[in-house]
């Protein structure tokens, strides 16, 4: 009999997966299907459900609020009320900050179903982010009825959000698939997201508008603040959400996009060339 | 080797390794992960430690202790054979032989280190039942979960959503989260989802070594029927032998990382019983050892069939002779010879002495050297290992020997003569003995009719 074309696999030591987008597309359900476990599981047995995902952006800008603007006495970006202002840049940082520790250890928390069944891996950490996703989403509600609460319209720039949500995204994946695939042979990571997701909140623009850094001191070190990514999506979704005054800073906004590429270069690679060895180190 | 005619290789092996590297630790327990600072610290000490070994003397040993030591591990190696499209091939050995390991490969999970294979089709790999399945989920869920990650489609699901409801009866519990389900009900519903996928190749690690016995007889229907019915190839992997007979075209047996044989299911499982099989059939003791009083000291208790096989092992369409030999110093008639026979649970599944029978039949006991045999019939035993424990006493007075363990054997189950219970449909039957007994219809003037009838 003629051997017939069809799917072939080769399984050899170090041999590049040709099937691999082939397969990922195969297994497209699963994303979803992961990031709908990962989020139905969240509220599980709890009396107010989703409401969780509302709440927390919104206790989080009150406290912000009160702290810089009538602590610290910072002033807000052009003419948005101080509460807007921080609750635009709390979405894409919780978004952020949420996505980076639930990618990073998504890979150990499925251990289980590494060590059992073939699927792409990627799809683990990548869903891990949908279901942030989705909870930006929800806050979004929240963005919306502040918004009419001080009928401060958004112009015609919020057409731009989906992009920078797009970036937003990438902005996590990156850094996301390195720690997950380090975390799988070094716990030690496990560790380092707490502290970064902390640290984080505080040399990003998130209680601030980023032009009090700029302000106080000087261009250069604005430069430097810059190459933290989250500080030019960050300051786009200001510009893109309140309209009006509000800024945007096109070099810094460069620069994120730049530095989000080579991190999820980064965290591609090493993911793709560790990701054979996950079922005998997890 | 005995493959279809038509078949040509859907999956083949070449040559295949799979290396482990095995850290024995000095400074920490086993298992625990890798700390990044081990790394680090392991890059700054092993050239510090190349330098101290060049100066010499005593540092070196200062700089050894605390250091670890890796060894490498083949859980497989040189493995190569093929498998023929439509062809249910069973792997067989012992823990550790890398059966696991090569079910892993095959299914993608992990790499091999060398060698090759190639496969030609879809791979659907159930290593583990219900992988995925999460806690809080309900059972519907967890059904649309379990399927995905098992590489269904929503539609595909959707498609048999019913039909995998109803193999796993777990109609009234679908909203219900799987944490709440009987461990039963659990593992059904993971099957049943398992089971209704439409792969390629089916590769299948020790699945029915969960859940109860008529769980695990669906299980082998439904694999017989993946295998038979829609023609699909299948590679399993078991513990248990008489499944691998019933279901499977071709055998391969690993041991220690490499196959040792490969042909017809019973063959190799003839070879893996010998390899593996502690039961020698027979048990002596030493004198000065052997159990017993003044009166009698028994000196030996052999097992073996009316078929000459391997020791140990006994077929149950034959005979089981089981042989007690001991030495007599007295000829009381209260002496009673015998034996329990126990099951794997360690249940006693029957106690028999010489006495049982009217006494005429009795064998005679002689001062000296007694052997005496006691026959199990053939068509009675289940399948399964059996202990004998030597039973003998003086009748309402004293044991004299009450041991335990004393002797194994290994019981398959093939006694049936019917079309309908054979090997193939039962490897097991429910219950302690698989006694087959007489059936007839009763006549008309039967003892039911004659009381039924009016006076």
């Amino acid at each position: 009999m003629a051997p017939r074309p069809r799917y072939e696999l080769v399984l050899e030591p170090g041999r590049a997966e040709r099937h691999y987008w082939l397969d990922l597309w195969r297994y497209r359900e699963l994303f979803y299907i992961l990031a709908w476990r990962d989020i139905s599981v969240r509220y599980k047995q709890t009396v107010i459900g989703v409401t969780w995902a509302l709440i927390q952006p919104l206790l989080t800008m009150l406290v912000m609020t009160v702290i810089f603007a009538r602590v610290a006495g910072l002033r807000s970006e052009g003419s948005a009320p101080y509460a807007v202002m921080v609750l635009a840049a709390m979405l894409p940082w919780q978004f952020f900050s949420s996505s980076l520790s639930s990618s990073s250890q998504s890979l150990v928390s499925n251990a289980q179903l590494i060590s059992k069944v073939y699927f792409p891996r990627l799809i683990i950490p990548v869903s891990a982010v949908i279901a942030s996703f989705v909870d930006l989403l929800i806050s979004f509600v929240v963005l919306l009825v502040m918004l009419i609460w001080y009928q401060s319209w958004p112009d015609r720039r919020i057409v731009v959000l989906p992009l920078l949500m797009l970036l937003a995204f990438l902005a996590a994946m990156g850094p996301g698939l390195l720690i997950t695939a380090l975390n799988v042979k070094y716990r030690d990571f496990r560790h380092v997201i707490p502290f970064i997701v902390q640290f984080g909140l505080y040399v990003s623009p998130v209680g601030y508008s980023s032009a009090v850094i700029r302000d106080r001191f000087g261009d250069r070190i604005f430069t430097l603040y810059c190459l933290n990514p989250m500080v030019g999506i960050i300051d786009s979704f200001r510009w893109a959400i309140l309209g009006g005054d509000s800024p945007i800073h096109l070099p810094a906004l460069a620069l994120s996009i730049v530095i989000v590429l080579i991190l999820l270069m980064l965290g591609m690679w090493y993911f793709r060339r560790t990701e054979k060895t996950f079922a005998d180190a997890i | 080797m005995p493959t279809r005619s038509d078949g040509f290789p859907i999956i083949s092996i070449e040559n295949l390794g799979k290396r482990y590297t095995i850290r024995h630790a000095t400074d920490r327990t086993p298992g625990s992960y890798r700390r990044l600072s081990e790394d680090v610290a392991d890059a700054v000490r092993i050239p510090f430690r190349a330098l101290a070994s060049r100066l010499g003397g005593a540092s070196v040993e200062s700089a050894r202790s605390g250091s670890r030591t890796t060894e490498e591990f083949w859980a497989l190696r040189g493995v190569s054979f093929d498998v023929s499209e439509g062809e249910v091939l069973g792997i067989i050995g012992r823990n550790g032989a890398g059966k696991s390991t090569l079910l892993k490969i095959l299914s993608r999970i992990t790499e091999p280190s060398e060698g090759r294979v190639r496969v030609r089709g879809r791979v659907a790999s159930l290593l583990e039942v219900g992988t995925g399945f999460h806690p809080e989920l309900t059972g519907r869920e967890n059904v649309y979960l379990n399927g995905a990650i098992l590489g269904m489609t929503r539609a595909e699901i959707n498609g048999k959503f019913a039909e995998i409801v109803s193999f796993a009866e777990v109609e009234r519990f679908l909203d219900t989260p799987v944490k709440r389900y009987s461990s039963g009900m659990y593992v059904r519903l993971a099957f049943s989802v398992a089971a209704h996928l439409e792969p390629e190749m089916l590769v299948v690690d020790e699945v029915l070594a969960v859940g109860d016995a008529e769980f695990q007889k669906r299980c082998l229907g439904k694999m017989r029927n993946v295998a038979r019915s829609e023609g699909r190839t299948v590679l399993f992997v078991s513990h248990n032998m008489q499944a691998i007979q019933s279901l499977c075209d071709r055998s391969v047996l690993l041991d220690q990382g490499r196959v040792v044989a490969e042909g017809p299911p019973r063959q190799v499982v003839d070879q893996y019983l010998a390899r593996t099989s502690s039961h020698t059939g027979t048990r002596h003791w030493n004198e000065g050892e052997a159990p017993g009083d003044a009166a009698i000291r028994l000196k030996g208790i052999r097992v073996s069939s009316s078929r000459d096989g391997r020791p140990g092992i006994v077929a149950s369409k034959d005979d089981c002779f089981v042989e007690l030999e001991f030495i007599a110093d007295t000829t009381n008639p209260g002496l009673c010879v015998g034996f329990d026979l126990a099951n794997a649970e360690g249940t006693t599944v029957f106690r028999s002495y010489q006495t049982d029978s009217s006494p005429d039949r009795w064998p005679t006991l002689k001062r000296g050297d007694n052997r005496w045999r006691c026959t199990i019939p053939k068509g009675l035993l289940n399948a399964g290992t059996y202990s004998l424990n030597p039973r003998i006493g003086i009748h309402n007075v004293q044991w004299i020997v009450h041991l335990d363990d004393v002797l194994q054997f290994e019981v398959l189950l093939d006694h049936g003569d019917s079309p309908l219970w054979n090997a193939l449909t039962e490897s097991n039957r429910p219950g302690l003995i698989a006694p087959i007994l007489a059936w007839e219809a009763c006549a008309d003037e039967g003892p039911r009719a004659a009381v039924a009838r009016p006076r």
